[in-house]
């Protein structure tokens, strides 16, 4: 890999990745059974560059904000280079939030340029908050010929045969702008420098390397800080090939592991305990005799992988399982959301590694992650080379909150001193997260600190953005908490949310509230809705500009009712 | 050729049938995330079943900011 010491930028690194490794393949575009494109790192930069020409004679400069709002695609790290090329800073935005939210973070990041996927400006042109977008400049990639562009330009013909000039930029600069939570409070944009993201690459490669062969498969979105750094950024720093794949159905996914004898790929814990879930129906479903040689071949793998990986050997014990992951997998990397011991075991065991990690969009992309040396599956790693992790106020069990120092913590909230302010104090991150470390240096996560949820799909949700939907039920006032902030419950299992409400006096709880209950709660999202009430019959206590004070009311109700008061929706 | 209703009927009757709803319980207007509970991965299943019984090919992409059984039928119907 190339020594990133030297650079001063991503685009630096980039640049000499497609100089070094240029008849290396590095994208590969696949959709269903047939496959779109194959680039090599010199056919990457003859198409990078025509479009960041024609993206500095439009303007884009020093620190002018371009945004792309695209699936997983070759167009979306073509695009990405081409913005940091000419100085620019890319606003990864997630595809799959509604249109209004997409407007929403759009104008809270003051983008000037928009890189799109056609049927997502399509939406996004019929949205009634299409008046907040101010980008000077929309390009779309793959209209159809006839398609209505309100006022957007081609991205397949925004050339120019002009040499661009390289823009500078120094480790301290602003790179990207992520967003790291929803948009119905406040929003989060994590200002991450060239210099977060070159230290987390360095760090990160030294403990799951890539090289020149290496085949990752990018199924995350590469607006997620997990994708963009080991489907972008790693691989290419070190000439190896990112596999996109343009559908998620899982029968195509399957066949591209055996396709492309992927290497790594990266999935969400939802998705590993899918893939969890079949495998097991699968073994159930086998011939006695043949189930009795699995488990008797799992037994042996286990002993022998006991202290560290071997794949070899695994391959040749388990050749049945391995060959369905394409026979040359590594490990699969999994983060963002909590993943339960048991899967992660279940994995090891059939010889498949999974690289458990911790991280924070606010820390770039990973602080720790299992080293395998050996495998833990009740921990989420040790932190990695150059991450600095203290545990605050810790109690008895040596249980406290999280915070983390290195160089890959972001440089503020965009636009937000406040709250950059109450996140990092003397340049240590408070993750708000719940831990403890072990005697090998490895972190066990216990909860949240914050009134907060993850879900298995790694989306964060703030109890405060959901509340909207409940302005209607018949109460005099009501409130949303996360019940393991309510109860801290030192488990990273059942997190669940709880409508607290505070019936109109001398009101008994009726049937019409409750049904009102159930009613807005259908309006959500699944994986947002609320799993039980708590009647509380006390006024909540306010700010002088009648804000609740949630932390005053949530020690009230923890020092009064226990979690089984809480009735179940 | 079937209309755009027909097609609509057709889908509800699949949706409801697949997971498991009382049929007549769908509209068209219904937001499928909602009514049914269901998560992204959920409605790419669904989609395949579509696919599989209109005979079409379905890109992940036309189900980008749809969430109700009308628009997704006039996706399909694009394609019949």
């Amino acid at each position: 890999m190339l020594d990133l010491d030297q650079y001063n930028s991503l685009h630096e690194a980039l640049s000499a990745a497609l100089d070094r490794w240029p008849n290396e393949t590095c994208l590969i575009e696949a959709d269903r059974d047939r496959e779109n494109a194959r680039l090599t790192y010199r056919q990457f930069k003859e198409t990078a560059l025509p479009l960041a020409s024609a993206l500095q004679q439009a303007g884009l400069a020093d620190d002018a904000r371009c945004a792309i709002l695209m699936t997983n695609q070759s167009k979306w790290l073509i695009s990405a280079y081409a913005i940091f090329f000419c100085g620019g800073v890319l606003v990864p935005l997630d595809y799959k939030l509604p249109a209004d939210d997409q407007l929403k973070l759009l104008a809270h990041s003051r983008a000037e340029f928009l890189i799109i996927e056609y049927p997502i400006w399509r939406n996004l042109t019929k949205s009634a908050t299409l008046d907040s977008l101010a980008a000077r400049v929309v390009l779309v990639t793959e209209a159809p010929a006839n398609a209505e562009l309100s006022g957007a330009k081609r991205w397949e013909d925004f050339r120019d045969a002009r040499e661009p000039s390289l823009v500078p930029r120094r480790r301290a600069d602003a790179a990207c702008i992520v967003y790291s939570s929803g948009t119905g409070g406040r929003p989060k944009g994590c200002v991450l420098t060239h210099g977060n993201y070159l230290e987390q690459c360095k760090s990160l490669t030294r403990w799951y390397p890539f090289w020149p062969g290496v085949r990752y498969l990018s199924i995350l979105p590469t607006n997620h800080a997990i994708d963009f750094m080991v489907g972008f950024i790693g691989p290419f720093v070190c000439g190896a090939c990112v596999v996109h794949l343009r559908t998620l159905r899982p029968e195509f996914v399957r066949d591209a592991f055996v396709r492309y004898k992927i290497t790594y790929v990266t999935l969400v814990p939802a998705i590993i305990k899918n893939l969890e879930r079949g495998l097991r129906d699968k073994f159930g479903a086998l011939p006695p005799w043949k189930r009795a040689m699995l488990d008797a071949m799992t037994a042996v793998n286990k002993r022998l992988t006991r202290k560290r990986p071997n794949l070899k050997l695994s391959r040749m014990l388990l050749p049945a399982v391995h060959k369905a992951f394409g026979g040359e997998l590594l490990a699969l990397i999994t983060g963002g959301a909590f993943i339960e011991p048991s899967t992660l075991q279940f994995f090891y065991d059939l010889g498949i590694p999974v690289a458990n990690g911790y991280g924070l969009t606010e820390a770039c992309t990973v602080l720790t992650v299992n080293d395998l040396k050996p495998f833990r599956a009740d921990t989420v790693g040790k932190p990695l080379p150059g991450v600095e992790l203290r545990i605050l106020n810790p109690d008895a069990d040596a249980i406290g909150e999280v915070a983390a120092k290195s160089a890959t913590i972001m440089s503020h909230y965009l636009d937000d001193p406040d709250m950059t302010a109450e996140t990092i104090v003397d340049g240590w991150l408070f993750t708000g997260d719940l831990g403890r470390m072990d005697a090998h240096g490895h972190l066990q996560l216990f909860g949240r600190k914050k009134n907060m949820i993850v879900t298995e799909e790694g989306k964060n949700i703030y109890p405060e953005d959901i509340e909207s939907v409940f302005e209607r039920i018949p109460v005099k006032e009501f409130c949303v908490f996360a019940a393991n902030y309510l109860w801290p419950a030192r488990s990273m299992l059942g997190e669940r949310l709880v409508l607290v409400v505070h019936p109109d006096s001398g009101k008994p709880v009726a049937s019409e509230m409750v049904a009102a209950i159930s009613e807005s709660n259908r309006r959500l999202l699944n994986y947002k809705r609320v799993h039980g009430y708590l009647v509380w019959d006390s006024d909540f206590p306010r700010t002088a500009s009648m804000k609740i004070k949630r932390g005053d009311l949530a020690e009230q109700i923890r020092a009064s009712v226990s979690r089984e008061s809480v009735v179940s929706l | 050729m079937a209309t755009l209703d027909q097609t609509t009927d057709e889908i509800l009757q699949l949706a409801a049938k697949h997971f498991n709803v009382p049929a007549g319980q769908l509209r068209p207007e219904d937001d499928f995330f909602k009514k049914l509970g269901i998560n992204s991965l959920q409605t790419l299943d669904l989609l395949t079943r579509l696919e599989q019984h209109f005979h079409i090919e379905l890109p992940d992409y036309e189900l980008q900011g749809v969430s109700d059984f009308r628009t997704l039928a006039e996706r399909v119907y694009a394609r019949l």
